[in-house]
């Protein structure tokens, strides 16, 4: 028989806890909802927009009834739960409905405080928390002339005042402070808050404290210590919430400000869960979404008595849902004498932007006028990175880091509908917006599953982010700053990679064994980087597994989008010989290659070949010396040269000579994600090898070496490493900086982001400073290379692998 | 339904695990699927999506990656998975000792044939 589950409390919080629950586990429960509201489930974040007028109730519905008939759920809606009775676990409603449980959800969720003066209790005094309070304002700004007072100028206050406003009404905010949102702005940016709103119309009296409601049944107006009055039709008290226990205190759970409850999301009766804005988790309470929903997907996968996840706190980030206000905060963004904070101010352009450091790690950051990078820094914050090395242009942005270009595109709210957000898909930003309030999605990965869009090449990812938060309002469920390496583990790269070496794993299935994957045998995402943490990890001994290589790297040539291969071979450091140029004309002809085409690596490309000929083609190819370019890998590519010396008139080194030896030395190698090398003769760096992952640039002293540019989606130029006397030189450090990228980067992260995320810094600190662990790196790249340097193409050529190029039938 | 229509495809160990083999005919290429478990299934060789050559991608679980964008397809019923939508047609396999029999004549319910 299924085991009974009840939920208290119909709201955001909860219901995302069933949700969840339904995918781990469709079958386990009977489930029972109770909900003091008659309405299905709504999202709460949205009511702003609806007194706003920009977004109606059946818009912001995330469950109707319908979903609850769907998946077998009974719903006892409008009724408040009176009774616990725990020792025989029944849950009894005001009007006498009971449901027995085997476990119980508490997700009652907060009370808005209503400040104790006189005359709060009269009519026309309400909270901003539900639709009946919506439904009142809305009803009260049918009066033309009428005024409304909103006490508490935070962010629910001024979300309140705002739509108020639009709605034709007199607002004057009331606030007891000297700063609009002091838990989340600093003085200056709650000044330029202060303001812009002023400018749409808004009226503040600051630093007021209330002192009555004035009025005979209904409000009449409101009175301050100070003695002024101020007439009012309506009064909206947004001074803040409070978790709601009041039942959970009556049944005997221990209870502080919130139900507490411990990573698992369980009460002191640990048949009893609790989520949402009525929980205190190590002494915090949320009541942002975010922090919401990650507690609804731990207390859901204990209920599926899978028991590997904990709530560990949130990191919360805010914005504020006002029409043509940008604003941005997040951490501890006031600092004290243990932190710096570095400050951007551009009065005329309205931008003000802090960043708060301690040990030159993000603590907070606040933002005004210009949020682009607000994701950018909440990101480092939440994965506490070492900003030295971005410090001197961390203010400017993450769009100043890269060159990239994309950075004045962020500003999505004043895009149009039919701009283009992902260009991979060609997903437009209204098709995501569409997506987004239609289909109720709340993550990156939502986005992702439904619309295609940032799930290619991944550039627009900020875009889509920036556009969930102004859609959403801000505090939508980003990403957890904990990133498992796929949906088959919770375990990251770095551990995955760490208990690979330390445990001595050596093949896939007993790597996903140690690291209990969920899945049967992995997905596409992970074993291919599996496959490649074990090959890195044991050179010679890894028996690598072809099965878990995507189809380019298995077949050793490039699938095209019809369905044909292309194949191209190495040309060492870009120089060939007439011979090689007859062989490859040879093989055009004789396979009637479609196009032939020279690639950005100064190689040549053939297109349009069968996957049954590439056999044969490599074959021919082999006899005139030409062997595979691993141009289908994450690997070794080219090394780019220029003619240097031996012609150039401004040449100072022998270029050409360097980039062969480079190459000889290297290919074959397999790398995190494709690698590719220049050697230039001299500063006018005719070999690009200033966008290279590493480049030689050679000066009349020696060489300049440069690492982690690419080309690409993202425009990064290189950081410049170091200089050195020698070729020999040159190698050693090649060597170790490919070696240390090989051991330590994620699968499919180049030279680049990985160089933003560990810092130049620390990559100087082992391949430059430390002479003895550059000789170790470079040591180890060697080994590995004794088995990685045969040509693939020639095994192949003399029938192995056939199963790979045959078909197992033809039919007719 | 005649059983005329079964044909031998090959022998189970000449697919590799976790991997695919294509029967080749002039209506358009069959997908032939092995699972980890050595389960034997048989989609029409197209994804649904821009008709990428599905025995080319990486089997996992019940499931293969389109090589070209990465739609996953269910190789039970041939169906794309959500939030993606379209299918392949499936053909009925059967294995008869070590042999793997194939009926050219496609599951009904998919109009990718």
């Amino acid at each position: 028989m299924k085991e009974k589950l009840v939920l208290i409390g119909n709201g955001m919080a909860g219901v995302r806890a069933l949700e969840e629950l339904l995918k781990l586990a469709p079958e386990q429960y009977d489930i029972a909802v109770f909900g003091a509201e008659p309405h299905g489930n709504y999202n709460r974040i949205l009511l702003s927009p609806v007194l706003a007028g920009e977004k109606t109730i059946d818009e912001i519905m995330l469950n109707d009834e319908q979903w609850y008939t769907d998946n077998n759920i009974t719903l006892h809606k409008g009724k408040q739960v009176e009774e616990v009775n725990r020792a025989q676990r029944i849950v009894r409603a005001s009007d006498g409905t009971e449901e027995g449980y085997d476990r119980l959800i508490i997700a009652t969720g907060s009370n808005p405080f209503i400040i104790p003066v006189p005359g709060n209790e009269l009519d026309g005094v309400i909270a901003f928390r539900d639709i009946s309070d919506v439904d009142i304002m809305l009803e009260a700004s049918r009066k033309s002339g009428s005024k409304a007072v909103v006490i508490g100028g935070g962010l629910l206050g001024l979300e309140a005042a705002n739509g108020l406003m639009k709605q034709g009404m007199d607002v004057t905010v009331v606030h007891l402070m000297d700063t609009l949102m002091e838990r989340q702005l600093d003085k200056p940016a709650g000044a330029l808050l202060k303001a812009s709103l002023e400018e749409k119309g808004m009226r503040f009296l600051m630093e007021a404290q209330t002192e009555a409601v004035l009025g005979k049944d209904r409000v009449e107006g409101v009175r301050f210590k100070d003695g002024l009055e101020i007439p009012a039709d309506i009064v909206v008290m947004a001074v803040g919430i409070k978790p709601n226990i009041e039942l959970a205190r009556q049944i005997g759970l221990h209870c502080e400000r919130g139900v507490v409850v411990n990573d698992t999301m369980q009460t002191f009766d640990p048949r009893i869960y609790s989520v949402g804005e009525c929980v205190q988790h190590r002494g915090q309470t949320y009541g942002l979404v975010a922090p919401l929903f990650e507690q609804a997907k731990v207390c859901a996968n204990h209920l599926a008595h899978l028991g590997i996840a904990r709530y560990e706190g949130s990191v919360t980030s805010t914005k504020l849902k006002v029409t043509g206000i940008d604003l941005f905060s997040a951490g501890e963004f006031h600092g004290d004498e243990d932190t710096e904070e570095l400050v951007l101010q551009d009065p005329g352009r309205g931008v003000y932007k802090k960043v708060v450091l301690r040990d030159n790690r993000i603590i907070g950051a606040v933002m005004y006028g210009d949020t682009i990078d607000g994701t950018w820094y909440f990101e480092l914050l939440r994965d506490n990175t070492d900003v030295t090395d971005l410090r001197d242009h961390l203010l400017f942005g993450q769009a100043h880091l890269g060159d990239s270009g994309h950075g004045d595109d962020n500003r999505v709210a004043a895009m149009a509908d039919t701009a283009e957000i992902c260009g991979c898909n060609g997903v437009c930003k209204g098709d995501i917006v569409q997506a987004i309030t239609s289909k109720n999605l709340f993550t990156l990965d939502d986005v992702r599953a439904h619309t295609k869009a940032s799930s290619s090449c991944g550039s627009c990812t900020g875009l889509v982010e920036a556009l969930l938060a102004h859609t959403l309002g801000g505090d939508y469920s980003e990403s957890p700053a904990r990133k498992p390496l796929c949906g088959c583990t919770d375990f990251t790269h770095d551990e995955v990679r760490t208990g690979i070496r330390e445990n001595e794993l050596k093949d896939i299935p007993t790597a996903q064994q140690f690291f209990e994957w969920k899945t049967p045998d992995g997905c596409g995402k992970c074993r291919p980087a599996l496959n490649y943490y074990l090959l890195c990890q044991w050179p010679g001994e890894f028996q690598d597994d072809s099965q878990s290589r995507f189809i380019n790297e298995r077949a050793h040539a490039n699938i095209q989008k019809d369905g044909s291969y292309s194949v191209i071979p190495r040309m060492w450091g870009g120089e060939t010989t007439p011979a090689e140029l007859r062989a490859v004309a040879d093989v055009a002809e004789k396979y009637s290659v479609k196009t032939v085409h020279i690639t950005g690596g100064q190689r040549i490309s053939l297109f349009g070949l069968q996957k049954e000929e590439l056999p044969a083609v490599w074959s021919d190819l082999n006899a005139a010396g030409l062997v595979s370019g691993h141009a289908y890998g994450k690997a070794l590519r080219t090394v780019k040269t220029c003619v240097g010396r031996e012609w150039c008139r401004f040449g100072t080194q022998d270029s050409t000579k360097m980039g062969i030896a480079l190459e000889k030395l290297t290919w074959g190698s397999w790398t995190p994600h494709k690698y590719k090398m220049a050697v230039s003769g001299c500063p006018r760096n005719c070999a690009e090898a200033t966008i290279k992952d590493f480049g030689v640039v050679c000066v009349d002293s020696g060489y300049e070496l440069h690492v982690g540019g690419n080309g690409g989606i993202k425009v990064r130029a290189t950081d410049y490493l170091c200089a050195v006397k020698t070729p020999e030189e040159v190698e050693e450090y090649a060597t170790a900086f490919m070696q240390l990228y090989r051991e330590e980067a994620h699968y499919l992260e180049r030279t680049a982001p990985w160089l933003e995320r560990v810092g130049l810094t620390y990559v100087k600190e082992k391949v430059v400073e430390d002479a003895e662990g550059r000789e170790a790196l470079s040591e180890r790249f060697r080994y590995a290379q004794k088995f990685a340097q045969d040509d693939p193409w020639a095994e192949r050529a003399a029938g192995g692998e056939m199963h790979e190029f045959t078909p197992i039938k033809q039919v007719g | 339904m005649s059983n005329d229509n079964w044909i031998e495809v090959g022998k189970i160990e000449e697919i590799p695990r976790q991997g695919a083999r294509v029967v080749r005919r002039a209506e358009g290429d069959i997908a032939v699927f092995r699972t980890v478990d050595d389960e034997i299934f048989a989609l029409r060789d197209k994804c649904p999506h821009k008709g990428g050559p599905l025995s080319q991608g990486i089997v996992h679980g019940k499931r293969v990656a389109c090589p070209l964008h990465d739609w996953k397809i269910q190789l039970d019923s041939g169906d794309a998975v959500a939030p993606d939508e379209g299918c392949a047609a499936g053909f009925p396999v059967k294995i008869k000792g070590e042999m793997i029999m194939l009926l050219l004549t496609p599951n009904e319910g998919c109009p990718n044939t």
